[in-house]
């Protein structure tokens, strides 16, 4: 049976990981390769690392860090931010990236998916969409959410997969930050509307709020948290165990490492 | 030595890194003498089917790959290529397990209301049908999987997975071992997989 994945992000910044609110008072909460070392033996099923450095020195910071990460992990990860041309995409997997996560790029030219697809295929491609609420229309937004674009969510999330992404990452930003759960019918409509696998973002606080979202009220398939993992707030392992106790299918490892 | 069988198809690194992790010498090559002298063969493979049979072909290796003595691994791509056909751009393939590889999701699983996202990407567990290659790993163990097509299950399947339809999670005959998962990808079970590879 596939299993739902369970998926810690960890944001980047010249090569240390970084939390804060709505990107600001980013403080380090320790070393990339050490905090994905770690997830891995917690049974962590993939990773994602999102690169928010704003220099050209923090994004080759940023590869040589995929290199290390590639080297030293035995589980899938993703890797995104600012990528915007084939070429970045090109080096994240020449150093060992399984997937890139493409947003503001592709909002502004969507093409931008066709042309990923056709030279890397869709397994390659996950698609990254924010949103929020703006008189009860979901709108994708980039820049964190503070710039709000034409682009109505539903419409946009058939397009990209139309164009050829693998995977959606969807974020609510009206949810990002509040710890109050996940938006939870937004992922039960993009379930129904796509045939390609979604991982929710934005808003857990806790483990039950995993399970609403993988189980009948969201119908994802793998959900993505932060601060609840870095912060030990709550254990993969744990996670995993109370899931698999609600019939929801995940993927528990023996610890004999 | 474990030789990484390099057909132009990228993303060998991976493959790379996890034969690192696990203390296994290796070498890229597509020069058939050099590969002749490894104890191990690894095909790799992402892309789709008909590009890589051209690739392959065009190294002068597609002909070769059946003549390797010692154990020969597909991954992925690489195990399909090793199969005699794939509906994938209705490609020829190698031959050398007799199984088909078809699209997954079948219109018999629409037709049955089962809705099945393609690629199948993520860890499903495997049934292993008790060979070496699947040793101290348990009986139903999680394996990282991202595909589109999947080889039908017949008497040279070594595992089997279910993803709407049962299909081949692992195919083996004399020396050659096919598997559609990625092990390098797999965790400690990937690891482990690779282990028993090489002490075949």
């Amino acid at each position: 049976m596939l299993a739902k994945r369970i998926i810690p992000c960890l944001d980047i910044k010249e090569g240390k990981t970084v939390k804060g609110v709505n990107f600001e008072n980013l403080k380090s909460v320790g070393d990339p390769v050490e905090m994905a070392l770690n997830y891995c033996r917690d049974g962590a099923d993939e990773l994602v690392f999102l690169d928010i450095s704003a220099t050209v020195e923090g994004r080759k910071t940023f590869t040589s860090l995929v290199e290390k990460i590639a080297a030293n992990i035995n589980i899938p990860f993703t890797v995104g931010g600012g990528i915007s041309t084939v070429e970045d995409a090109e080096r994240l997997l020449k150093a060992g990236a399984d997937k890139i996560s493409v947003n503001s790029a592709a909002v502004k030219d969507p093409s931008f998916i066709d042309r990923l697809k056709e030279k890397f295929g869709s397994q390659f491609i996950v698609a990254a969409i924010d949103a929020k609420q703006i008189n009860g229309k979901w709108m994708v937004t980039t820049h964190a959410g503070r710039v709000v674009t034409e682009r109505e969510l539903f419409e946009w999330a058939v397009e990209v997969e139309k164009r050829g992404a693998g995977e959606i990452l969807f974020t609510s930003m009206d949810h990002d930050g509040t710890k109050n759960g996940y938006a939870c019918e937004v992922y039960k409509r993009l379930n129904s509307l796509l045939g390609i696998p979604i991982i929710a973002s934005g808003g857990a606080g806790n483990g039950e709020h995993i399970k609403e979202v993988l189980g009948s009220a969201g119908c994802a398939d793998a959900a993505l948290a932060a601060s609840i993992f870095h912060y030990g707030e709550v254990s993969i392992p744990a996670l995993k165990e109370e899931l698999h106790k609600s019939g929801i299918p995940v993927r528990r490892i023996k610890n004999k490492e | 030595m474990v030789g990484i069988v390099d057909y132009g198809t990228g993303n060998l690194k991976s493959v790379q890194n996890a034969l690192g992790r696990i203390g296994a010498e290796n070498i890229v090559s597509s020069d058939f003498d050099t590969l002749q002298k490894c104890s191990h063969i690894i095909l790799p493979g992402v892309g789709s089917a008909g590009w890589a049979m051209e690739n392959l072909v065009a190294t002068g290796l597609a002909g070769q790959i059946e003549k390797f003595t010692q154990p020969v691994m597909g991954i992925c791509l690489g195990m399909q290529l090793m199969c005699s056909y794939s509906e994938e751009e209705q490609t020829k393939c190698l031959g050398i397990f007799p199984n088909i590889v078809r699209k997954m999701g079948t219109p018999a699983n629409e037709a049955s209301g089962i809705r099945l996202k393609i690629p199948h990407v993520g860890w499903n567990n495997i049934r292993p049908l008790g060979i070496d290659l699947f040793k101290g790993i348990g009986e139903l163990p999680f394996v990282y999987f991202v595909h589109s097509y999947s080889a039908d299950v017949n008497d040279r399947t070594i595992a089997v997975c279910s993803y709407g339809d049962d299909f081949s999670a692992a195919i083996g005959y004399r020396n050659f071992i096919g598997c559609q998962f990625h092990p390098e990808k797999s965790g400690y079970v990937g690891e482990q997989i690779l282990k028993n590879f090489l002490e075949m």
